[in-house]
C-alpha cells in the first residue's frame, strides 16, 4: 500500500507541474491575473507531493521494505541507518526522485522570494520550471519508477554498492544536484525574459543571486566528489577527467561565465544576448550531463545500470529544451538592442575575455568527452581520450585566465584607470614570482614541471591581487559591499586552488612496493614501516587491517591503518586508505593484495599541498555565499528602475 | 580608435586565441587518442606495437601467475576466440579477479602486452562495453560463491 501512495503522489505532482506550466506560460501570454496567481499554490503543491513521495521512499528504506524492487536492490538489513537514508539516492531511480525534489525546492524558493517581481514575469519563470518538472517527473514515472513492486518480496536486500557507503558520498549527490538543477532557474529566467521581450539591469539583478547560489552548490558538489574520489576510489588521484566528472564540470564553467556576464549586463546593460545564450548553455550542459550519466553511452566509473529507453527519453528532453530555447533565442535576440560602448582596456573587456576563455575551456572538454562517441558512430574505431589530452588543453585557456583575473578585478567599468593600481599590481606580480621561486627551488629543491613556476606565480598573484581592495578598505575604515567582498574571496579561493594543483601535480611521489611485516620503504624523506596486520570487524564488513608507522628521519610521526574490506553481501573487496594530513602535505598508504612469501603490495604516496585543492574550492563557494547575501538583491524594485513588464502588471 | 575598429581588434584577438587553442587541442588529441583492440585483433597483428593502446577481455580462469612476493603479475585475457598474455607491475584494482572483464592500457612487446594501468569497474555485474561487444561467445555464468 505504502509504495503505491508514493506513485500516486508522483502522479499528482506531475499533474500539478503541468498546471503550473500551463497557467504560468499561457496565463502570462493571455495576461490573465487569476491564472497567473494560481501558479504559486501549484508550485507549493508540487513540492508537498514530491516531498511526500521522497519521504515514502526514505521510510521504505528505513523499514527495509524489500517488496519494493529498488529498495531490495540497494539496501540490506545490516546497512547502517545513515547509509539506508543515503541509499535513497544511491542508484538511478532514487537519484531521479532527488532531482525532482530539488527542482521542486528551487521552484518553491523562487516562488517565495520573488514577490517583488512583476507578476507576468514571475508566472513565466515558474511556468518554465513547471515544464522542466513535467519532463523529469514523467521520465521518472514512465521509465524509472523507484516504487515498482518486487513480487514475491525478497527475503534480504542486495545491499548498497560498498563504494557508496561513505559520509562524503552521502552528501555529494544532493549538493551536486542542487547545482545542476539550479542552472534551470537561470534558464527559466532567461526564457521568461525572451518571452517578455525585454532585458534590463533589473532582470540581471533578479537572476544573479539565483545563479550564484546554484553555482556555489555546484562548486561544493564537485569538490566533495573529488575529495571522495581521492580517498576512496582513485588511489590518491583527485580528478580523472572521467566523462561524468566532465559532465559536472562543463556546467560549472558555463555558470562561471554566466555570473561574470550577468555582472556586465546588470552594471552596463551590455552582452545581453550573450548572457541569455550562456544561461541556455549552462542548463543544456546540465541536461547533457544527465543524459551521459543515465544513458550509459560513455564508459565511466559512475556505472549506474543503464537502459536505452531511458537514454532516448532524456535525449528527447534534451533536444526539446535546447531546440526550443535556441529557437526562441533566434527569434528574440535580434530585437535586444545594446547601447553604449567601452574602451579596449576596461572591466567589460576583461569580462568578455573571461567569458571567451571559460567557454573555450568548456568546448575543449566537451570535444574530448564526446569524441569517442563520434568516432564510434562513424565506425572509425573505438578510442578513448586520455587525461593527458584534458590536462594539456585545459591549460591553454586557463593560464591566461589566471593572469587576467588578477588584473581584471581592478579594472574600472567603461575605461580602466589601471595606472593608479598598476604599480601595486606589478609589485605583487614581482613578489609572486619571487615567492614561487622560493617555494619551488628553495622548498622542493627543483623547478618542477615546465609550468610549475607559472602556476605558483599566477596563483600567488591572484591571491595578492584579491586582497588589495579588502585590505585598503579595512585600513581606511571604509565599508565594502558584500558583492565586492564575495568576488575578492572567490578569486582568492581560485588562487588557493591553483596552489594545490601546482604543488601536487609537480611534486607528488607515488610508489608501489612489496612489503612484509617489519619491512620499510622510503619516499620523499618519509619512512613507512609495515608493522603487521589485524582482522577487524565493521558493521557490515570484515576487514584486514595493516598498520604502518610513519617517521621522518628518526622522528616518529604517526601510525596509519589501511584496510582491505570485504562486505558481507556484495563480496567485492574495497580498499580503505590511511592518510596522514599536515598543512603542507598528505601521506597516503593503501593496502593491495597478498603476494605470497609473507609480502603484501602497498601503494605509498606523498601528496604535497593537495588539501589546498579542496580548501580553495570551499573558499570559492564561500565567496559565492557572501555575494548572494548582498543587500541590493533584497531591495524591492524602486521607482527609478521600472520593472520590465510593469505595464502588464498594472493592466 | 573608432568603436568599430576596437570591436574588430577584439574579434581578431579572440580568433587568434581560439586558433591557438585549436592547434594545441589537435596536437594533444593526436598524441592521446588510445585505440581499443580485442585479443583477436592483437593476435591477428592488427594492433600497432609502437603506440600505447588499450586491450580488453575476460581474465582467463587460473591464468594469474606471480612469483611469490613480487609486484609483477602475469595473466591471460581472452575474448573466447583468442588470448593475449598481459604483464603488469603494481597494485591491481580491487575488482580484478579471474573471470572478470578488464581493460588494460599499455604497449605490445614481443606478443606480450605490457600494461601500465589495469582497470576493473566497481560493480560486480559491470562489463566494459568494448569488452562486452568484443566477446565472441556469451559469458559463462559465474559459479556460486566464487571470490
Amino acid at each position: 500500500m505504502i509504495p503505491e501512495l508514493g506513485t500516486l503522489a508522483l502522479v499528482i505532482a506531475l499533474l500539478l507541474s503541468a498546471a503550473q506550466s500551463f497557467f504560468g506560460l499561457v496565463g502570462a501570454h493571455k495576461n490573465k491575473a487569476s491564472w497567473m496567481q494560481s501558479v504559486m499554490p501549484a508550485v507549493a503543491g508540487v513540492w508537498v507531493f514530491v516531498s511526500f513521495a521522497f519521504a515514502i521512499l526514505t521510510y521504505s528504506f528505513i523499514t527495509h521494505d524489500f517488496s519494493i524492487a529498488y529498495v531490495a536492490t540497494n539496501s540490506n538489513t545490516e546497512l547502517p541507518l545513515m547509509y539506508c537514508i543515503a541509499a535513497v539516492w544511491g542508484a538511478h531511480e532514487g537519484s531521479l526522485l532527488l532531482w525532482i525534489l530539488i527542482l521542486a525546492t528551487w521552484a518553491l524558493l523562487v516562488a517565495m522570494f520573488s514577490k517583488s517581481l512583476p507578476l507576468p514575469f514571475r508566472a513565466r519563470v515558474l511556468g518554465v520550471l513547471g515544464m522542466i518538472g513535467v519532463g523529469f517527473t514523467s521520465f521518472t514515472l514512465f521509465t524509472s519508477s523507484p516504487f515498482l513492486r518486487l513480487l514475491p518480496a525478497a527475503a534480504e536486500g542486495a545491499d548498497l554498492n560498498p563504494i557508496l557507503q561513505d559520509p562524503a558520498l552521502a552528501i555529494h549527490p544532493p549538493m551536486l544536484y542542487m547545482g545542476y538543477v539550479g542552472t534551470s532557474v537561470a534558464f527559466a529566467f532567461a526564457v521568461a525574459a525572451m518571452l517578455s521581450g525585454r532585458i534590463d539591469p533589473a532582470w540581471s539583478r533578479w537572476t544573479r543571486p539565483w545563479t550564484v547560489a546554484a553555482w556555489m552548490c555546484l562548486t561544493l558538489g564537485i569538490a566533495l566528489g573529488s575529495w571522495w574520489a581521492y580517498y576512496e576510489l582513485g588511489w590518491g588521484g583527485w580528478w580523472f577527467w572521467d566523462p561524468v566528472e566532465n559532465a559536472s564540470f562543463m556546467p560549472w564553467l558555463a555558470s562561471t561565465a554566466l555570473i561574470h556576464s550577468l555582472a556586465v549586463t546588470e552594471k552596463r546593460g551590455l552582452f545581453k544576448n550573450w548572457t541569455l545564450l550562456l544561461a541556455i548553455f549552462a542548463f543544456s550542459l546540465s541536461l547533457l550531463g544527465t543524459f551521459l550519466v543515465r544513458s550509459g553511452v560513455l564508459v565511466s566509473v559512475h556505472s549506474f545500470a543503464s537502459d536505452p529507453s531511458r537514454g532516448l527519453f532524456i535525449l528527447g528532453l534534451l533536444l526539446f529544451f535546447i531546440v526550443g530555447s535556441l529557437t526562441l533565442y533566434a527569434i528574440r535576440a535580434p530585437s535586444l538592442r545594446t547601447d553604449g560602448g567601452f574602451e579596449l582596456v576596461s572591466r567589460e573587456s576583461f569580462l568578455l575575455l573571461n567569458n571567451a576563455l571559460l567557454v573555450a575551456a568548456a568546448g575543449l572538454i566537451l570535444t574530448g568527452t564526446l569524441w569517442p562517441l563520434v568516432m564510434d558512430a562513424f565506425n572509425l574505431g573505438k578510442i578513448s581520450v586520455g587525461p593527458p589530452y584534458f590536462n594539456m588543453v585545459f591549460m591553454v585557456p586557463t593560464l591566461p585566465l589566471l593572469a587576467l583575473v588578477g588584473i581584471g578585478m581592478h579594472a574600472g567599468w567603461r575605461r580602466a584607470a589601471l595606472a593608479s593600481k598598476g604599480r601595486r599590481l606589478a609589485l605583487i606580480a614581482g613578489g609572486a614570482l619571487l615567492v614561487a621561486l622560493v617555494i619551488t627551488m628553495g622548498f622542493y629543491g627543483s623547478i618542477g614541471l615546465p609550468l610549475t613556476v607559472v602556476g605558483f606565480t599566477g596563483a600567488l598573484f591572484v591571491m595578492g591581487s584579491a586582497l588589495i581592495d579588502p585590505i585598503t578598505r579595512w585600513r581606511n575604515k571604509q565599508g565594502m559591499s558584500r558583492a565586492a567582498l564575495g568576488m575578492a574571496v572567490a578569486h582568492f579561493g581560485i588562487g588557493v586552488f591553483v596552489i594545490g594543483i601546482s604543488g601536487v601535480a609537480s611534486y607528488k611521489i607515488e610508489k608501489d612496493v612489496s612489503m612484509g611485516p617489519g619491512d620499510s620503504a622510503e619516499i620523499a624523506g618519509y619512512r613507512f614501516k609495515f608493522l603487521g596486520t589485524d582482522n577487524v570487524h565493521g558493521p557490515n564488513y570484515e576487514a584486514l587491517e595493516a598498520r604502518v608507522a610513519v617517521s621522518k628521519g628518526e622522528l616518529p610521526l604517526t601510525e596509519l591503518t589501511t584496510q582491505k574490506r570485504k562486505f558481507k553481501v556484495q563480496t567485492m573487496p574495497m580498499t580503505h586508505a590511511g592518510i596522514a594530513v599536515a598543512w603542507n602535505r598528505d601521506l597516503f598508504v593503501a593496502l593491495g593484495d597478498e603476494l605470497g612469501a609473507g609480502k603484501w603490495s602497498m601503494r605509498l604516496q606523498y601528496k604535497p599541498l593537495v588539501r589546498y585543492i579542496w580548501i580553495g574550492a570551499v573558499i570559492v563557494a564561500l565567496g559565492g555565499l557572501i555575494a548572494t547575501l548582498d543587500r541590493r538583491y533584497r531591495v524591492r524594485v524602486t521607482a527609478d528602475e521600472p520593472a520590465p513588464a510593469s505595464a502588464d502588471e498594472a493592466a | 580608435m573608432t568603436p568599430r575598429r576596437k570591436r574588430l581588434y577584439a574579434i581578431v584577438g579572440i580568433l587568434v586565441g581560439v586558433g591557438l587553442a585549436t592547434a594545441v587541442a589537435l596536437k594533444a588529441f593526436d598524441n592521446n587518442l588510445q585505440y581499443f583492440y580485442d585479443p583477436s585483433e592483437v593476435v591477428a597483428g592488427k594492433a600497432p606495437s609502437d603506440k600505447s593502446i588499450r586491450v580488453g577481455g575476460m581474465v582467463t580462469k587460473g591464468s594469474v601467475e606471480r612469483k611469490a612476493g613480487s609486484l609483477e603479475v602475469q595473466f591471460v585475457i581472452t575474448d573466447f576466440a583468442q588470448s593475449v598474455k598481459v604483464s603488469y607491475t603494481g597494485l591491481l584494482p580491487d575488482l580484478f579477479r579471474e573471470g572478470q572483464g578488464i581493460i588494460a592500457h599499455g604497449r605490445l612487446h614481443d606478443g606480450m602486452f605490457v600494461a601500465d594501468e589495469v582497470l576493473a569497474k566497481h560493480d560486480e555485474k559491470y562489463m566494459p562495453p568494448e569488452v562486452a561487444k568484443s566477446l565472441k561467445k556469451p559469458v559463462p555464468p559465474a559459479p556460486e560463491g566464487s571470490t
